[in-house]
């Protein structure tokens, strides 16, 4: 089965779904989204198949490679491959699929537009992402980087709240400016690489020689377009904005998985191909995810609006995301991977839930809520659940993420390391907060009517929180896969975790 | 008898026969509060018993062990029991250990003893709230977490159980959470809590840095070869996380606002077992300090503010329950100077915490007792002369407000005693100022614990006509009094044998005999006036006096003392106000000049003055167009950088 080619099979399931559920009568709307949820299912499935036979500690980086010419004139060839960094990755995109898809069974009911193109638009989003992570031909990699815009525009603009078509708008150019530099930067990593028919291969891009200052350039390309996909500090202005129009599934991938592209390409691309450029910038990156830690969680204090919110948060966790991996460490680097794969997981139980909590209420404002534990207690007892993962509680997924990010920033950056562990105090505030305010005191007369969650929405709810749980207490089956990965890039960039200064041999007296 | 640090000698051997069990410690009570969260209604009708049950196995498991434990040599008492391999990346191999020794042993026994007695209770206690089994399943979850936590063989693993009570707490505090303030307490103790966890998690990183490991033994046989820079940081992080655990000064402020849970809450969690973590970190953590002496002076230095603070505050409290939260603040500075002492203090710390364990959870369940008899009121300025109707609230209150001002032969006597005596021991001003502290404290203990008991149980009747005070039921009173011989005997069989000294030896160190600055018994004598001084001083007040039904305005001090001497004012002002207003400002500086500059240079770019929200998406593509011209130059001018 090794010659099987699981990741084009995996990416083509849910496009040809997609064609599919396009294609069903507006009338038929059940069926489609019944399609829709079955085909997720389906890839996801394949993708469990998958990493049931990935080896995490084989000879080559990638695994269930595939390679066919493309465009030899231009040195692009059609090539995938996963290490465990993109597997856990896929894996993340393929899990939260059906999930979202389940979650937002009636948010577009009575919508101006066909709700079977919704499905349709969330399907072909899951192509673009297996994809994305899949590629190991740098080109793919970036159309497929820009592909992915197009059909996540189409979701905000077409689907979204009352700002929609501002909000889609803001993201597309964005995304657009950061993609049209790292354009500049493909084109630029073109005429300074071996050239050939592969010459866009990943491994023909390593340990080329470029001159220092066209690396930095290049370098800047890439991460410019890295840092506004991610976002880190000061270009996330249009995350708020796009993820609170945005419709909650949509909110899910794109901040639970769409975003995990910028600092996955950070890992995968930036830091291997530039090595020298990347220990350049490090400490201005680490400098810029430090504040981002602290300013999205101030920002997050401060905000009336429960999707708002959530999206500052993130900028705050994806500040820690970016700092493990420019921290260049073992434990920082998988720590940051680690936190991609959690964080998808916190942020599409707390956008979930906190939608399951809007669709009730009709209102995103914070103030419109209060008391709802009395009411709903399983659907504030999960929404809390959700928030204690974002704080990163101790027994939760994200403590293990967050700490590894943090030891492993400490022992080369310690003052970095410091500011950033003040921001757990920060993110005890924002979630409290947001908790205290819209679950806890009397309920008003309209927070008497709202129903509790339906078994369709436990069933939504359910397996994130397990896997938050069940991942705070053995994390080992990801760290394994991720592991091996993370020691090959600290090779690639010829990095060495600094040493302890007083060694001690572990496990004395046992 | 020279130091001995625990690392040297005691070898942890494999957990076997009944040390096996140890994981059903943590595992029994996490079941019952999987149980009761995840089963909903359904379990309605048998979770405070299955609640109360769980507890009381890891009880008979505690008491097994430690039977076991008494019957091998007492270098042989030390067992490790590896779960499985929780974090392994590079060089940091994190696992899932459990260590069973002397230490960890006082608190299984306390914990579970204690905590089914309380669960035991509570089932009387929350008989008529809808949300019983609810509180069972938190009860719960808070003992598998503080198990977990004094269990625990490496501090990241301690970390999970710290949080996890911390959590526990935050639940039962907010408890009524539809009560506007008890939602806003609960978060308080939270927020507090995570400044301490700053500590916690800086300290854990720089045990890393250091020694490359993060487990006890790998800590401490690296503490040998550290510098002292290293592990004064390591400690004074430590002592941060004990002060927001402990409630210790500065971090005090959430323990008085924590009164808003349920009394069984404020006995097992804000008075017996989650406030002192702290104090065991601190003596878990010996190895670290006894290398750096600055630190312990911090220590020493906190537990004596912390314990003359709670005692200035616990006088002026007419809520019942914030007064015993007070005096818990207090108590516990005792044990955090007794800790910062070293080795002549940490068995002492470890006393004082057990008998404490005792005597402060049978005044809270007797609060609690005399609050469920008075319609829930805690008003002490209402009460007076129960002591005729609550009989058994009453002796059993009595026996433990007779252990804590240090009354001989009562428990508090024993352990306090102690504390006071090694305050006294050393060199220079360092005695005289914290063995005075110590000494006062004592005095002002008993004033107010005194003041407390009288205006409660003594004096005429001042309860309001509402109320009809009755004797708890068996089921409450029960427990009472089994705290309450505790209260009476535990330091009496603990104290004059030194048996906990003898027991605790190869965790905490051996120390010499150093006599105190004064004589033994000038000390006892000076503390039992200084007792005896407030009991009567108290007495005058409280009972030869009528107390009125509301509070007189009273002096500068005791208007300070009702205001916990103004620190949330001082929090309030310094943090939470300059917070609001940088919080507010940056809002505005992310709206109007972060995404401002970039739609103004969106605008610019487009040549149009108008905003995003304005343009149609005919517009889109010429913003594409002119950042792909952009892109085109840049791409030119890499080249041109080529050729």
């Amino acid at each position: 089965m090794t010659d099987f080619p699981w990741l084009t099979t995996l990416a083509l399931i849910p496009l040809a779904g997609s064609v599919v559920v396009g294609a069903l009568p507006a009338a038929r709307e059940l069926l489609a989204k019944q399609l829709a949820l079955a085909i997720s299912l389906v890839a996801l499935g394949v993708t469990i198949a998958m990493a049931l036979q990935f080896d995490a500690n084989a000879e080559g980086q990638f695994q269930f490679t595939e390679l066919h010419e493309w465009i030899p004139q231009f040195g692009v060839s059609y090539s995938v491959g996963v290490d465990g960094i993109a597997l856990v990755l896929i894996g993340l995109a393929t899990v939260l699929t059906p999930i979202c898809i389940l979650a937002s069974w009636h948010d577009v009911d009575g919508s101006r537009r066909s709700v079977n193109s919704y499905f349709a638009l969330l399907l072909v989003l899951e192509t673009m992402m297996i994809g994305v992570f899949a590629a190991t031909d740098v080109f793919l990699f970036y159309i497929l980087f820009e592909a992915m815009l197009v059909p996540m525009y189409f979701i905000i603009g077409s689907y979204g709240g009352a700002q929609r078509s501002y909000a889609a708008v803001k993201f597309l150019l964005y995304s657009l400016f950061g993609g049209l530099l790292m354009l500049a930067a493909v084109i630029g990593l073109f005429v300074v690489s071996d050239g050939g028919p592969r010459a866009f291969l990943f491994e023909n891009l390593l340990n080329l020689s470029i001159d220092p200052t066209t690396e930095k350039f290049l370098f800047l390309g890439f991460f410019i377009a890295f840092a506004i996909k991610a976002p880190l500090w000061p270009v996330h202005t249009w995350l708020p904005d796009a993820a609170a129009e945005a419709p909650p599934g949509g909110a899910v991938l794109l901040v639970g998985v769409l975003d995990k592209v910028g600092t996955f390409g950070m890992l995968r691309f930036c830091l291997p191909l530039f090595p020298d450029a990347s220990r350049w910038a490090a400490p201005v990156v680490i400098t810029l995810s430090v504040i981002g830690i602290v300013y999205g969680a101030l920002l997050a204090i401060g905000q009336s609006d429960i999707k708002r919110l959530i999206a500052y948060t993130s900028i705050s966790h994806f500040g820690f995301i970016a700092m493990g991996i420019f921290a260049m460490t073992t434990q920082a680097q998988s720590g940051s991977t680690l936190y991609m794969f959690n964080h998808g997981f916190s942020t599409a139980a707390l956008f979930l839930i906190a939608g399951f909590l809007i669709s009730r209420r009709g209102s995103r404002l914070i103030q419109d809520y209060g008391g709802v534990q009395r009411i709903a207690p399983v659907l504030a007892g999960t929404f809390l659940v959700a928030g204690l993962s974002s704080l990163a509680l101790p027994g939760l997924s994200s403590f293990v993420s967050e700490f590894l990010v943090l030891v492993g920033t400490f022992t080369r950056y310690e003052a970095a390391a410091i500011i950033a562990t003040g921001g757990i105090i920060l993110a005890s505030l924002y979630i409290l907060l947001m908790y205290q305010r819209t679950m806890t005191g009397e309920p008003n007369e309209e927070i008497r009517k709202l129903p509790d969650l339906t078994s369709r929405e436990v069933w939504v709810v359910a397996p994130l929180l397990a896997v938050i749980i069940g991942l705070g207490f053995y994390p080992k089956p990801l760290l394994d896969v991720i592991n091996p990965a993370i020691e090959r890039t600290m090779q690639q960039i010829g990095q060495e975790d600094p040493k302890p200064v007083v060694p001690v041999a572990e496990g004395t007296g046992k | 008898m020279p130091t001995i640090l625990a690392a040297e000698t005691t070898q942890a051997a494999d957990a076997t026969g009944v040390f096996a069990l140890s994981w059903l410690l943590i595992a029994l009570p996490l079941l019952g509060a999987a149980v009761l969260l995840l089963g909903g209604r359904r379990t309605d009708k048998f979770g405070h018993l299955l609640g109360t049950a769980m507890p009381f196995a890891a009880f008979v498991i505690g008491v097994v062990q430690f039977v076991a434990m008494l019957g091998r040599d007492p270098e042989n008492r030390t067992f490790s029991q590896h779960l499985y391999t929780w974090l392994p990346v590079g060089s940091f191999q994190v696992d899932a250990g459990l260590l069973v020794d002397q230490l960890s042993m006082c608190f299984v026994l306390l914990i579970t003893g204690v905590g089914t007695l309380i669960h035991i209770y509570s089932i009387g206690y929350m008989e008529h709230d809808p949300d019983r089994r609810r509180f069972f399943g938190y009860l719960n979850l808070f003992i598998a977490a503080m198990l977990l936590l004094v269990l625990a063989d490496s501090y990241l693993l301690l970390y999970v159980g710290w949080e996890g009570v911390g959590l526990a707490s935050y639940l039962l505090i907010g408890f009524w959470s539809y009560v506007p303030e008890y939602a806003a307490a609960a978060k308080k103790a939270f927020v507090a809590n995570r400044v301490g966890d700053f500590g916690l998690s800086i300290a854990i990183m720089i045990m890393f840095a250091q020694f490359g490991s993060v487990s006890f033994d790998g800590v401490f046989a690296g503490a040998d070869g550290a510098s002292e820079g290293a592990l004064t940081a390591i400690g004074l992080m430590l002592l941060l996380a004990a002060c927001g655990k402990s409630a210790q000064f500065p971090l005090q402020s959430w323990l008085g606002d924590a009164m808003a849970g349920p009394t069984p809450v404020s006995a097992l969690i804000h008075a017996a077992t989650m406030v002192t973590a702290g104090v065991y970190l601190i003596v878990r953590s010996a190895p670290v300090f006894n290398g750096a002496p600055d630190a312990q002076l911090v220590v020493v230095i906190v537990g004596a503010i912390t314990l003359i603070f709670g005692a200035i505050v616990g006088t002026a409290k007419d809520d019942i329950k914030k007064a015993l939260a007070a005096s818990t603040m207090s108590q516990i500075g005792y044990m955090m100077l007794a800790a910062g002492l070293g080795p002549i203090g940490y068995a002492f710390a470890i006393f004082h915490l057990l008998t404490h364990g005792f005597f402060k959870a049978g005044m809270f369940l007797g609060a609690g007792s005399v609050m469920h008899g008075m319609n829930n009121q805690v008003e002490m300025r209402r009460f007076g002369g129960i002591s005729s109707v609550m009989k058994i609230t009453w002796i059993t209150f009595g026996l433990g407000w007779l252990a804590i001002i240090g009354v001989p032969p009562f428990s508090g006597f024993w352990s306090k005693d102690k504390i006071i005596e090694a305050a006294f021991v050393g060199e220079g001003w360092r005695p005289w100022v914290f063995g005075g502290a110590a000494l006062i404290g004592a005095g002002v203990t008993a004033f107010y614990m005194t003041r407390l008991f009288l205006m409660t149980f003594h004096g005429e009747r001042r309860w309001t006509d509402d109320v009809h005070p009755h004797e708890s039921p068996k089921i409450m009173t029960i427990p009472l009094m089994v705290l309450a011989i505790g209260s009476a005997a535990l330091g009496l069989i603990l104290g004059p044998t030194n048996a906990l000294v003898h027991w605790l030896e190869p965790v905490t160190g051996a120390h010499g005999e150093e006599a105190p600055v004064l004589s033994v018994p000038v000390l006892t004598g000076l503390t039992l006036l200084l007792i005896a001084v407030g009991v009567a001083w108290a007495y005058s007040l409280y009972v030869r006096q009528p107390v009125p039904e509301v509070a007189p305005a009273g002096s500068v001090l005791t208007r300070a003392a009702r205001r916990d001497l103004y620190q949330d004012a001082v929090n309030e002002s310094l943090l939470m106000r300059p917070g609001q207003y940088l919080t507010r400002f940056l809002v505005w500086f992310d709206n109007r000049v972060v995404d401002g500059a970039v739609n103004g240079l969106a605008a610019l770019l487009g040549g149009t003055s108008g905003r995003f929200r304005r343009l149609q998406t005919g517009f889109v593509r010429s913003y594409a167009l002119s950042m792909f011209l952009g892109a085109a130059l840049l791409v030119g001018a890499m080249l041109l950088v080529r050729l």
